[in-house]
């Protein structure tokens, strides 16, 4: 039990010093990780942890497969589009998925109509799982909103900025599951699930640690999602935690796996299993997808100051898209003329991006004091009034000055 | 003395007092090997060590809650959050515990924890990246509340919050980081002395017919318009820096206003309930009979601090006061 002496062994200075010498033992569970189809596309036979889940995509055929190839590679294009949009001034900031499509398109696929998703501010994958148009996300990002959307219409909460906050909403959701008779049923267009996104740095947060502690309790029909991309801005995973995350969970009642994120047939496996269990009424769950955000944490962000490019070089051998198209290709289920398509149709959809993105109008100033609340409120009222007044007078001044 | 920006001067004024007691640890999360996200830690850590630059783990509540604790063993520390908007995750452990438990303690237990938030908008941010949170703990007793304007002030007055015993949240005016003006070299609070208390305001612009008073980011857009309003000789304005939010120099506002016989209060923050709000109250007791005019405020909306693209519109700019200054003068 080395992780039991860190920090006992010596002196003060020693036991100072330890905690960040220790190699990352985080890495200690990698073997235990669901793995389905390896960095090289070869279908794998399931071992070990693989073995409790593979029977979920057994059902899995390679049209699906090439739907979820041709999801993460318009995810992936749609991505760097805006990426590049935000380099042109068109964006405030990005917060690229770069690296991260297998982890959402495995589990957005794995989600019925009706399942609701909670994500972080990176979720663009998912958010295209669930059917929310890419342009929809770019408000936020551009500065002309500050989200927009309406949750209900594709269950796809808001973007959260806040690190933590949605992961105990989606358990109140969850909640509210509960008591309106929508999990358990043995209906399959009835019962939920609800998915709940987060970050490795995001499980330091007071707010995951109650969220575990509600959802074990009420036996909420919640699934953790939490895509462990290695860093948390510059601060790596060792920063955050001595235990690899997929275990923590167990302390508060939740089972745990970790699946690689990188491999979308087994993130879809683990999600299924989970979101299921979770939707028959069996509890919540947690899922630590293993993988890495090959760019920068946003587009303010500049990785070279604390991470190595020989690991992003070690990374990209694990790329999520490759290993399927390797795939694909090896077994023959896809042809040239299918990945052309796929490019064909992620540039238009970038095209269409990039259109929206510049066309999208700026807000009306005087729409700040709109949805404020919910009925009318006499200072936002008067503030407003006052304000257009203030604004009136300033055309005047320019009409004056024309004439 | 050398030209330097409000960032770097908060940096210089870390490193002094890091360099004067051995005690000074800081917290943060990024505050290591990235020198935070405005930089403001740069290469402190590379010159200090792990032990002493401390990139936390990503909890707010943690980074307040723990420096709390190394508090009560001797230490000071200084806390980084890394933006206005994230301190609300701490905000149970500073409004409850860290600001109480001097007094609690029947004033055994000090806690000299510094907690920095770059605050305030102007930076075309997403959400959460711009507020102006300082009512809430000017609001909380117990604790002090600063903000520096000018780099100067920022390398004094971060280096007298970590000196000072009790804590301190110190406001840093984001969009100002890149703003120049002279600080000294090779001084520090224990081999030199601050030109000026932390709890002082700083008459920042003498003028004889309104009183400017305002903090932080809003200083230079007040002093603009007062240069402004001089060009156009429509009004001599004397702008006051608080630099402190609690306590307020009341005395020197006061002698300013009752010299002007005007005031106009800027800040970015909501108007309701804010400092404008106090301001007044305080100056109509203290200057009723001085008045030629109803104390004016200049604020942000009762709203939610709104979209990158429509924050100019929020913020109060040099338009708003100088209309302020013309609204105060007409009566
Ligand atoms: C409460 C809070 N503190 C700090 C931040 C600033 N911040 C934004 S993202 C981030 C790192 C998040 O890391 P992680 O949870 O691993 O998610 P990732 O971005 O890597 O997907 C930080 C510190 C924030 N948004 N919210």
């Amino acid at each position: 039990m080395p992780d039991t002496v860190v920090g006992t062994a010596a002196g003060p200075d020693r036991a100072l010093s330890v905690h960040r010498t220790h190699e990352d033992r985080s890495r200690a569970g990698a073997d235990e990780m669901v793995q389905l189809i390896s960095p090289e596309g070869e279908r794998l036979e399931p071992r070990g942890a693989a073995e409790e889940y593979a029977g979920h995509v057994e059902d899995v055929t390679d049209d699906d497969i090439r739907g979820m190839y041709r999801d993460m590679v318009i995810v992936r294009r749609f991505d760097s589009e805006a990426t590049a949009l935000q380099r042109q001034g068109e964006l405030g900031l990005w917060a690229s998925l770069l690296g991260q499509e297998a982890a959402q398109v495995g589990s957005g696929r794995a989600l019925r109509p009706q399942d609701y998703v909670y994500p972080t501010y990176r979720e663009h994958g998912v958010a295209w799982c669930k059917g929310v148009p890419p342009k929809t996300l770019l408000g936020l990002y551009r500065g002309a909103s500050l989200g927009g959307w309406d949750p209900a219409e594709h269950n796809f909460a808001l973007y959260t900025i806040v690190i933590g906050s949605q992961t105990l909403h989606a358990t109140g959701y969850a909640m509210g599951l509960q008591r309106d008779h929508a999990v358990g049923t043995g209906e399959p267009d009835r019962d939920t699930a609800v998915v709940a996104y987060l970050g490795d740095g995001a499980t330091s947060q007071g707010d995951v640690s109650e969220a575990l502690v509600f959802s074990a309790v009420y036996n909420a029909p919640v699934v953790f999602f939490c895509q462990n991309n290695q860093w948390a801005i510059s601060e790596p995973n060792a920063r955050q935690t001595r235990v690899p995350l997929y275990r923590r969970s167990s302390g508060f009642g939740i089972p745990g796996v970790r699946v690689d994120g990188n491999d979308v047939l087994a993130t879809l496996a683990v999600t299924r299993a989970m979101t299921e269990r979770a939707r028959s009424g069996d509890g919540p769950g947690f899922i630590e997808a293993w993988t890495y955000r090959m760019g920068a944490h946003t587009t303010s962000d500049d990785p070279t100051r604390y991470r190595i490019a020989a690991e992003v070089e070690e990374w990209k051998l694990k790329d999520p898209i490759a290993r399927v198209k390797a795939y694909l290709a090896r077994t023959g289920a896809a042809d040239e003329a299918f990945f052309a398509d796929v490019e064909t149709e992620a540039q238009d959809i970038a095209t269409e991006l990039r259109t929206a993105c510049r066309t999208m109008p700026d807000p009306e100033p005087e729409s700040m004091f709109d949805h404020v609340y919910a009925e009318p409120h006499a200072v936002v009222d008067a503030e407003r009034e006052e304000y257009l007044a203030y604004r009136a007078g300033f055309a005047d001044e320019t009409e004056g000055a024309g004439a | 003395m050398s030209s330097t920006s409000l960032g770097k001067a908060i940096n210089a004024g870390l490193r002094a007092a890091m360099d004067d007691d051995p005690k000074v640890v800081l917290m943060g999360e990024d505050i290591g090997a990235l020198g935070g996200v405005f930089r403001v830690t740069d290469g402190l850590q590379k010159d200090f060590g792990e032990d002493r630059v401390i990139d936390t783990p990503l909890a707010e509540s943690g980074i307040v809650g723990t420096a709390i604790g190394l508090a009560m063993r001797g230490y000071r520390p200084v806390v980084e959050i890394q933006f206005d908007g994230f301190v609300f995750p701490a905000f149970d452990q500073i409004v409850t515990q860290l600001a109480k438990m001097g007094n609690r303690s029947n004033g055994h237990t000090r806690l000299p924890v510094v907690v920095r938030i770059p605050f305030g908008g102007g930076i075309g941010a997403v959400e959460h990246h711009s507020e102006s949170p300082e009512a809430y703990f000017v609001h909380t007793g117990g604790l002090r509340v600063a903000s520096p304007a000018t780099p100067e002030d920022a390398f004094w007055m971060i280096q007298q919050a970590i000196a000072c015993p009790d804590p301190v949240v110190f406001l840093e005016p984001k969009r100002r980081y890149w703003d120049k003006g002279e600080v000294p070299d090779g001084v520090s609070l224990a081999s030199g002395e601050a030109p000026l208390p932390m709890q002082s305001a700083r008459v920042a612009r003498e003028g004889r017919d309104v009183t400017l008073l305002c903090y932080g980011p809003m200083v230079r857009t007040c002093l603009a318009a007062a240069e402004a309003a001089a060009e156009d000789g429509t009004a001599d304005i004397e702008v006051v820096d608080l630099r402190s939010l609690s306590p307020l120099d009341v005395p020197t506002v006061v002698a300013s206003v009752q010299r002007t016989g005007r005031a106009v209060v800027v800040h970015e923050a909501p108007l309701t309930l804010g400092l404008g709000a106090e301001l007044a109250a305080r100056i109509q007791e203290a200057c009723f009979y001085h008045l030629e005019a109803p104390v004016l405020r200049v604020g942000g909306f009762s709203t939610p601090y709104p979209a990158a693209k429509i924050e100019d519109e929020y913020l109060p700019d040099l338009d708003r006061v100088l209309d302020a200054v013309d609204r105060s003068l007409a009566h």
